[in-house]
């Protein structure tokens, strides 16, 4: 079955869904959605410096998304403006991974796919990386869920009760550097964002607690995967933007729902 | 520091000392010193601005200190139910799912907790359609499942109405008196809370005065901070600062003697 670049990408489709499902909620949730794009963004510089340097794709991004990831926490707690540290760090790790791309004289890379990404190019060791990652993501936030939804609800709750909200700032930040590296093949440094907040945020209509949400958001992000995959094999479209579309839909249906059930 | 009958010192439950937060160049709080002990009520009371939910947020170690320390009884169980506590509209929650973070409990311990605070049957509703006072009691019903030693409220009855207020106080003293907790409560509201409690610390920057309340309420201080003759009634606060400070000195933050009353036989620090 995996011999079918096909079903490798269902695959592929599901095993992110299952991490950026819960994941995303707590984007949602926390109103981190700059946040995983900042650190999508200095993903394309991992990709960069892991040529340059001759290593792990996946290291370098995740090594990158990490450090943007800190230094967008550092900055905004100094009390810069978060949209302006955003807006010069999130874009600078764009630009500086395309100028660092370029330089290498002997690179015969085309960056755009990790910004668009190419899900239907994704091999059996991409697979097992993705789902790593993923399994990965889900086991630590399952692991980690009633500290991580108090911190969310109030930090003073959390502190009050012996947790320390900023471990677990840092839990959600490690967790969505893992899943920027891990997806940037499947759908690109610059829809990875959506992914997570999309299927969250169409799953808020129907549910009633953190963990319905959370369940929610990974069968969506499951489907439009699929929904994706099926509008790109029929016509023609680029996969990473088809599922996104799909997810889009999702979404203005779940509104639909949401109204009735209000 | 109180003694026990034996003469070995009672250790508080938490207690701060020299307390200390500056915000940029401005000293919020100076060198305060308080110490709750078990099953103790004690009220904060000052006006608006005068660090009393600072103080909370230094004693529960959420507020970095310019200097002084806080020392909390070893695996001390702490009961918080927070100023304000705003809820995500993306985030969806029950009143059962709420009671059950951090620590989940069972569906007997929920109900009984909700029936306790007054508010029996609404586990199946969501935190964001609840009115402002389900809300504080759904708040207090939570923080007693943790089966806390103390008991730290912040301006717990703001947004409550008078009769809400006065049955939210009666609701904490009944607490007292049934688990024994101790209870550390900020508040504004100093006709409705004196009554119910041990202790009053008049904060105002730093410690005004404290004592009983009827001690707190006679002293010249709190008649400074909070108008002349209340009998009873909400006084406004009228900064006029006669209490022993400088009138040059702003907030009087640079003495260096903040005056304790004597109350009931405890000796003045």
């Amino acid at each position: 079955m995996l011999d079918d670049f096909l079903a490798r990408a269902a695959l592929a489709g599901i095993g992110l869904s299952l991490a950026t499902g819960p994941l995303g909620c707590f984007v949602v949730w926390r109103r981190m959605a700059y946040f995983g794009d900042a650190t999508a963004h200095a993903a394309i510089l991992g990709v960069a410096l892991a040529f340059g340097f001759g290593i792990s794709i996946y290291a370098g991004t995740l090594a990158m998304a990490l450090v943007m990831a800190v230094l967008v926490t550092r900055l905004a707690a100094r009390g810069h403006a978060m949209d302006t540290a955003l807006g010069v760090l999130a874009h600078s790790a764009l630009a500086f991974g395309l100028v660092a791309a370029a330089l290498q004289p002997g690179l015969r890379v085309d960056l755009s796919a990790y910004l668009f990404g190419d899900i239907l190019a994704v091999s059996r060791a991409d697979l097992a990386v993705v789902w790593g990652g993923a399994l990965a993501v889900a086991g630590l936030i399952v692991w980690r869920w009633q500290a991580l939804l108090t911190a969310t609800l109030n930090e003073e709750l959390a502190m009050a009760a012996g947790l320390d909200p900023r471990r677990e700032q840092a839990v959600l930040t490690l967790a969505l550097a893992v899943v920027v590296a891990v997806s940037i093949k499947i759908v690109g440094a610059l829809l990875i964002a959506s992914l997570l907040i999309i299927p969250a945020a169409a799953a808020r209509a129907g549910a009633r607690t953190p963990e319905a949400m959370a369940v929610v958001a990974a069968a969506l992000g499951i489907l439009s995967a699929l929904g994706g995959l099926g509008l790109s094999l029929g016509f023609d479209t680029p996969a990473g933007a088809s599922i996104i579309a799909v997810a889009a839909v999702v979404f203005a249906l779940s509104l639909a729902v949401g109204r009735r059930g209000a | 520091m109180p003694r026990l009958p034996g003469g070995r010192v009672m250790p508080a439950l938490i207690e701060a000392r020299g307390l200390t937060v500056r915000f940029g160049g401005a000293t919020v709080l100076d060198r305060v010193d308080i110490a709750v002990m078990p099953g103790e009520i004690v009220t904060i009371v000052g006006p608006n601005g005068s660090g009393k939910s600072t103080l909370v947020r230094g004693l529960i170690g959420l507020q970095p200190l310019a200097a002084g320390g806080v020392t909390r009884k070893p695996g001390l169980r702490i009961g918080y139910v927070p100023q304000r506590l705003h809820i995500d509209a993306g985030l969806p929650l029950t009143v059962r799912r709420f009671l059950s973070l951090p620590a989940r409990v069972t569906d007997g311990a929920a109900a009984e907790a909700l029936a306790r605070c007054g508010v029996p049957g609404l586990e199946a509703r969501q935190m964001a359609g609840l009115s402002g006072g389900q809300f504080q009691r759904v708040l207090l019903a939570r923080a007693l499942l943790a089966r806390p030693e103390i008991l730290i409220l912040d301006e717990p009855t703001q947004g409550l109405d008078q009769p809400g207020t006065a049955a939210f106080y009666r609701l904490i003293e009944e607490v007292r008196a049934t688990t024994g907790a101790a209870v550390l409560m900020v508040s504004h509201d100093l006709h409705v809370v004196m009554s119910a409690s041990d202790r009053v610390i008049c904060l105002n920057g730093h410690v005004c005065c404290e004592g009983a309340p009827s001690v707190v309420s006679a002293a010249p201080e709190y008649r400074a901070l909070f108008g002349l003759g209340t009998r009873g009634a909400f006084a406004l606060y009228r900064h006029e600062h006669d209490h022993e400070h400088d009138h040059d000195h702003g907030h009087g933050h640079d003495h260096a003697h903040p005056h304790h009353l004597a109350a009931e036989g405890e000796d003045a620090r």
